[in-house]
């Protein structure tokens, strides 16, 4: 019989100090993960049949400039089979790299180009690491808190903000 | 608008092969929008699709942060154009999840009434559109005129066609129109029986279903993992539906059954659709006759304007509020939430952060076309001509402005 309610403590014991928990949104549970534990972790989650978080929902990346550690990129996984949720968090410095998860669910691939895009979030191992919604030859990362309203100034736009000289980061 | 670059010329046996690189869209009317395909072909056989996306974007994430909760309303609306109220009652639901209220009964009827109108909208619109790409021009002038129904009754309810921006965090902005309710079940009445005539009109038109059957078929499993959702997932045979795995509003006090089909192909997203519209029109019919009386919006005048608007001619108390709350808006209480609401086109997801203040720290949209048009892209699919990409594309019902964001 499948179980009812999902329970995270054989994965916190599996993990031991490598995993944690985050108790503190209501809506769902919500695990926090190294980047280098992250693939591991994830494939874990998809395949263990008590868990079977087969469905990747969304993955968004926060940005806490001038807090650091700066990034964060949050996973919302969903399982088809249990119908349940739950929220993955990883936490990275700047330059933020973080190995990609296309391999456990091949929708990331988007999402991870998005991610990159307006965040400057590199996914080591992605199989087309490029520019989505942005053109190529698009300097900085849009959605950086750091990055001004009007944008920076360039053929494109004439009344952006000066550029800064060292973009750093990304 | 179609260029071709020649990227390599094979002779063999039966003549001369060449590898081309075409171009498709941004100015095309298959495309559905601004979206530009580069198709590598052998001839007419497709070896690769890269949709090349944001020719849309207007950086409505960026703009969430610097937008007030009341004022982010008419951004979401032009996420999935079609479908306005959508978007509106999931951005709703995130905000009052972290703020801790609940819309009053009858606006939670009302929301529901508009956010299934607005999926036979959007659903018109592929019942159309699909069999048009294909080349039965005739469905699209049908349904483009039943469409023109729900288009007046949300001019109705609303007093606008299509961005209506008819919610409110905590309500929605007005009662029902007097007559509205006998006017929805008169539409309710006039397009049920219209669905029977648009499956007479193609579902045994040769022409057809041998352009969608059996095209574009994606397995339960891949569709999974490719993070498809909403019909193009359940046309696969997955059995998974928000409104009823996960009931939000109050979609579990009410009776429907969730559509699935089996071979996930193209005919069966449109299948899929077609009969989606029916159970919405029973929805819709249970939620009026349902309906309770009382309010429409929350009494909070810290957070909900007044219902009531000669109060603010007599009420000082109600006056002070009312310039606090359209002058800066109201704080949300710190904290995260990820709402997810069934779309017309699958899963629409809200993750909303606040840091306390009046507006969102961070609001990301799980935009369900962004995430379906990756599908284009995936091999496992058995597109193999020029003409299936436009089948498949069609079928998955990508809106540009939810892609692009």
């Amino acid at each position: 019989m499948a179980p009812v309610e999902l329970s995270l403590a054989p994965v916190l014991q599996l993990y031991e100090q490598r995993v944690g928990i985050d108790n503190t949104a209501a809506d769902m549970s919500c695990l926090m993960v190294s980047p280098d534990d992250l693939i591991e972790l994830c494939r874990h989650l998809r395949d263990d049949p008590l868990l079977k978080f087969d469905f990747l929902s969304d993955i968004c990346a926060v940005d806490f400039h001038p807090e650091a550690p700066r990034f964060l990129l949050v996973y919302h996984l969903f399982s088809t089979r249990h119908k349940w949720r739950l929220r993955l968090k990883c936490h990275l410095g700047d330059p933020a790299v973080v190995p990609t998860v296309t391999p456990v669910w091949t929708t990331a691939n988007w999402h991870e180009r998005e991610a990159f895009d307006m965040y400057g979030i590199r996914f080591d191992g992605h199989p087309d690491l490029r520019r989505i919604y942005m053109w190529d030859g698009f300097d900085g990362y849009p959605m950086r808190r750091d990055f001004p309203l009007r944008g920076y100034k360039d053929d494109y736009n004439p009344m952006g903000v000066d550029q800064p000289v060292d973009w750093g980061g990304g | 608008m179609t260029d071709v670059t020649v990227i390599n010329e094979v002779t063999t046996d039966t003549g001369l092969s060449r590898e081309v690189l075409m171009n498709l869209g941004p100015q095309h009317p298959s495309t559905h929008g601004v979206l530009r395909l580069l198709l590598q072909m052998d001839g007419e056989i497709i070896e690769r699709v890269e949709p090349h996306i944001g020719l849309l974007h207007r950086g409505t994430e960026k703009l969430f942060e610097s937008f007030t909760y009341t004022q982010i309303f008419p951004l979401t609306d032009r996420l999935d154009y079609l479908c306005p109220p959508s978007n509106n009652l999931g951005y709703a639901l995130a905000v009052e999840a972290l703020l801790g209220i609940k819309a009053p009964e009858r606006a939670q009827y009302i929301r529901v009434i508009m956010a299934e109108l607005s999926r036979i909208s959007g659903h018109l619109l592929i019942t159309g559109a699909l069999p048009m790409d294909v080349g039965a021009m005739t469905s699209l002038l049908y349904t483009m005129r039943d469409r023109e129904m729900v288009m007046d009754l949300m001019e109705m309810i609303s007093g606008v066609r299509m961005h209506t921006s008819f919610c409110r965090v905590g309500g929605v902005r007005e009662d029902l129109p007097e007559g509205c309710a006998a006017r929805i079940l008169e539409f309710c009445d006039i397009f049920a029986a219209r669905i029977s005539d648009y499956e007479t009109l193609l579902e045994n038109n040769r022409i057809f279903l041998a352009r969608v059957e059996n095209i574009g078929t994606i397995t339960g499993e891949d569709a999974i993992a490719l993070g498809l959702s909403g019909p193009n997932l359940r046309a696969s045979g997955v059995d998974w539906d928000i409104r009823r795995d996960e009931p939000y509003e109050i979609y579990d006090q009410l009776e429907f059954e969730v559509i699935t089909r089996d071979d996930g192909d193209c005919y069966d997203r449109w299948k899929c659709r077609v009969d989606e519209m029916r159970e919405s029109l029973r929805m819709i019919r249970q939620c009026v006759r349902q309906m309770p009386e009382g309010d429409i919006l929350i009494d909070d005048p810290k957070i909900a304007f007044p219902v009531d608007k000669d109060l603010l001619a007599h009420s000082m108390e109600t006056h002070i509020h009312h310039f606090e709350l359209a002058a800066y808006g109201f704080k949300v209480p710190k904290g995260e939430v990820y709402t997810a609401i069934e779309a017309p086109k699958g899963e629409l997801g809200y993750y909303l952060i606040s840091d306390g203040s009046e507006k969102p720290f961070r609001l990301k949209v799980r935009a369900p076309s962004f995430v379906n048009l990756q599908a284009l892209t995936e091999r496992t699919t058995n597109i193999k001509y020029l003409a299936d990409v436009i089948a498949m594309l069609g079928s998955l019902d990508p809106v540009m402005g939810e892609v692009d964001k």
